[in-house]
């Protein structure tokens, strides 16, 4: 038998492949985003340094490190930023954490122990899994650079040297776009040794997953980055203190990193007023699903519901709305009605029950069974539970065992309430969070769409504990 | 033996970490054996074990770990089709159900002349594209109606026939 092989793949079928690979266009850049800081300008092409620098690129960098030509401040003759003035600044953002958290960018910048006298790390979080999202590989893949910038200005304000983006391992091609961009920014003396002549050194290396949802977890993709099998770390101790080789770390989203430069040129104040009061900036929606036109949308944080679905094209084929999973896979699902009362930011879909998460929206129509949808996604947690803890690792091969019998007819009367059961059994009972993530989904689905699963589950359905041997016997 | 092209391409990514945390590199390395080897063996997880040096089951521990190391040999062209949720809204499953009728095996099946290897797959994170298939690792197919996959599978077919 052969065998499988990038490099042996001829460049006649790389040229059979190439063919069938995004451009972008329909899904990024499309026009339609509103007032775009991160994917502004960007066409596919021109994601090299040369064309991030004519659009402003590392500028930011040139204006804390005062390599910009600006005059020293006046009152303190220093030039450029300190480290708290830059930290200070995504303060006042309000930038809050886009991988799914939502905390305060700021303020985990200052947990770093400032006078640590050993190595610390910072680590961008790449590996984008979360069923819905994707983003941060669009901003990598066309506007790498901009990661790039915004690890540097963390770095500069939290006193680290060395850093490390992992980026999810199913997206090789931009993983390795990622490593030429850094050659560039490598090059041109923005990262390495004594930046722009500033004295200030910030190493910057790519790493990649293979394949595990779990490493998205910060302390799962920190025991990844040491080579271990990605299973997440008990907390506390918390990164800032102990994470990458037991040293002070840490570990923001990519687009959290991409939003930097941006408040460092304009103004953490700029950055929230383009958004809502404690929802500071632009976010990137990943609309997914039963949209006409599915792609990434970065608009203001607090644009309307209806407004982000507009821009997508609105639900499919002219169908109704009937659901919506608004922040990726791990997020409560939500009814058309409440979604569609909804503006777009952490704090009114956490009022309305659910998350923001990711950004990550997925649009179901009216055609669609809710307990098909809820199978996958148990599936998909079932599949991904890294194994560590019980309730977890047993919990969730139960949820599917249990949602796939109902979806096949063969559901009992109790199932329902074994499902909440199980649900509650697993939240807030494991290491990390993978445990709440496979539980949300199923409570939300019982609680909003109950009939959908009570429609299938038969009245009849005989409740006898007789064996199929005895029951065989009763009715002959 | 491991040879010395492939050594370079290990130093290269053990440069990345402190000279003492060499380990981390594991996943780099278990990744190129897979580029150069087709898949991830024993005897591969034992050369990358002693060149970093790692016990060997905590390299095996590694590749049974994450989902894309293959731990034995595959078709020419792994086709890995996404039926997560938001693929499964675009038609991902029909896109695997299409590859299963066009090559005549199961998902987790390999063609019986070697060529193709089928796998359903978690999120992939191209969700916008849907349908989607990573092609070997590296190639994201996108939008991939029956058509497409039709050309694609065509495609890649008449690149072997004109090679043998």
């Amino acid at each position: 038998m052969t065998v499988a092989s990038q490099l042996n793949s001829s460049a006649a079928a790389q040229s059979v492949l190439s063919q069938f690979v995004a451009t972008g266009a329909e899904t990024c850049f499309h026009g339609r985003h509103i007032s775009p800081q991160i994917l502004v300008g960007l066409d596919g092409k021109n994601w090299r340094l040369k064309d991030y620098e004519t659009r402003g690129g590392y500028q930011a960098l040139r204006k804390i490190l005062g390599q910009d030509g600006a005059p020293s401040n006046s009152d303190t003759g220093v030039v450029g930023m300190t480290p708290d003035q830059v930290t200070a600044e995504v303060k006042a953002s309000g930038l809050r954490g886009r991988g799914g958290a939502g905390f305060p960018t700021g303020l985990k910048w200052s947990f770093m122990p400032r006078q640590f006298p050993g190595q610390k790390y910072l680590v961008c979080n790449s590996d984008e899994g979360e069923p819905g999202t994707c983003k941060d590989r669009d901003i990598m893949q066309y506007n790498p650079h901009s990661v790039i910038e915004g690890m540097a200005i963390a770095a500069y304000a939290m006193g680290t040297s060395v850093g490390y983006n992992y980026i999810h391992g199913e997206i090789f091609a931009t993983y390795q776009r990622f490593e030429e961009a850094l050659e560039e920014a490598r090059a041109a003396g923005l990262i390495g040794n004594n930046i722009l002549g500033s004295g200030f050194n910030f190493e910057l290396y790519a790493a990649h997953g293979f394949g595990a949802y779990i490493c998205g977890e910060e302390t799962g993709l920190l025991e990844s980055l040491e080579g271990k099998k990605g299973q997440p770390r008990f907390k506390p101790p918390f990164p800032a203190s102990f994470g990458l080789y037991g040293k002070p770390t840490t570990i923001n989203n990519t687009e959290t990193f991409a939003a930097v430069p941006w408040i460092i040129r304009n103004g953490g104040a700029a950055y929230l007023e383009c958004g809502k009061p404690n929802n500071g900036g632009t976010k990137i929606y990943s609309v997914s699903g039963d949209v006409e036109l599915p792609g990434n949308y970065e608009v203001p944080m607090g644009t309307p519901f209806s407004k982000l679905l507009e821009l997508a094209g609105g639900v499919r084929k002219g169908r109704t709305l009937k659901a919506v999973i608004p922040g990726g896979s791990s997020s409560p699902v939500l009814p058309g009605s409440i979604m569609m009362e909804c503006t777009m930011d952490y704090d009114s879909i956490a009022k309305a029950g659910s998350m923001l998460g990711s950004g990550a929206v997925i649009v179901m129509d009216d055609s669609r069974c809710m307990v098909e949808s809820l199978k996958r996604l148990a599936y998909f947690y079932m599949h991904e539970s890294c194994g560590q803890c019980t309730p977890c690792r047993e919990g969730t091969g139960w949820m599917w065992r249990v949602v796939d019998r109902i979806h096949n007819g063969q559901g009992r009367q109790s199932d329902l309430e074994l499902l909440n059961s199980v649900a509650d059994n697993i939240q807030g009972r494991t290491i990390c969070a993978l445990g709440d993530a496979a539980a949300m989904p199923v409570r939300a689905m019982i609680k909003h769409f109950r009939h959908e699963f009570e429609a299938m589950i038969k009245p009849q359905t005989p409740q006898s504990s007789a064996s199929p041997l005895a029951q065989t016997a009763m009715q002959a | 033996m491991i040879p010395e092209q492939t050594k370079a391409r290990f130093d290269r990514e053990i440069a990345k970490y402190p000279a003492d945390q060499k380990q981390s590199a594991v996943m780099a390395c278990l990744t190129i054996m897979q580029q150069e080897r087709g898949f991830v063996s024993a005897e591969s997880e034992k050369l990358v074990a002693e060149y970093l040096g790692m016990a060997p089951i905590a390299v095996h521990e590694v590749t049974t770990f994450y989902n894309m190391y293959n731990q034995q040999p595959l078709g020419k062209y792994k086709l890995n089709v996404c039926t997560n949720l938001p693929c499964q809204l675009r038609d991902g499953v029909g896109a695997l159900k299409h590859l299963e009728q066009k090559l005549g095996i199961a998902m987790g099946e390999t063609t019986a002349d070697g060529l193709f290897t089928l796998q359903q797959s978690e999120c992939l994170g191209a969700c916008a594209d849907s349908p989607v298939m990573l092609v070997n690792d590296l190639t994201m197919c996108s939008s991939m109606s029956n058509e497409k996959l039709d050309q694609l599978i065509d495609g890649l077919k008449s690149v072997e026939a004109n090679q043998s």
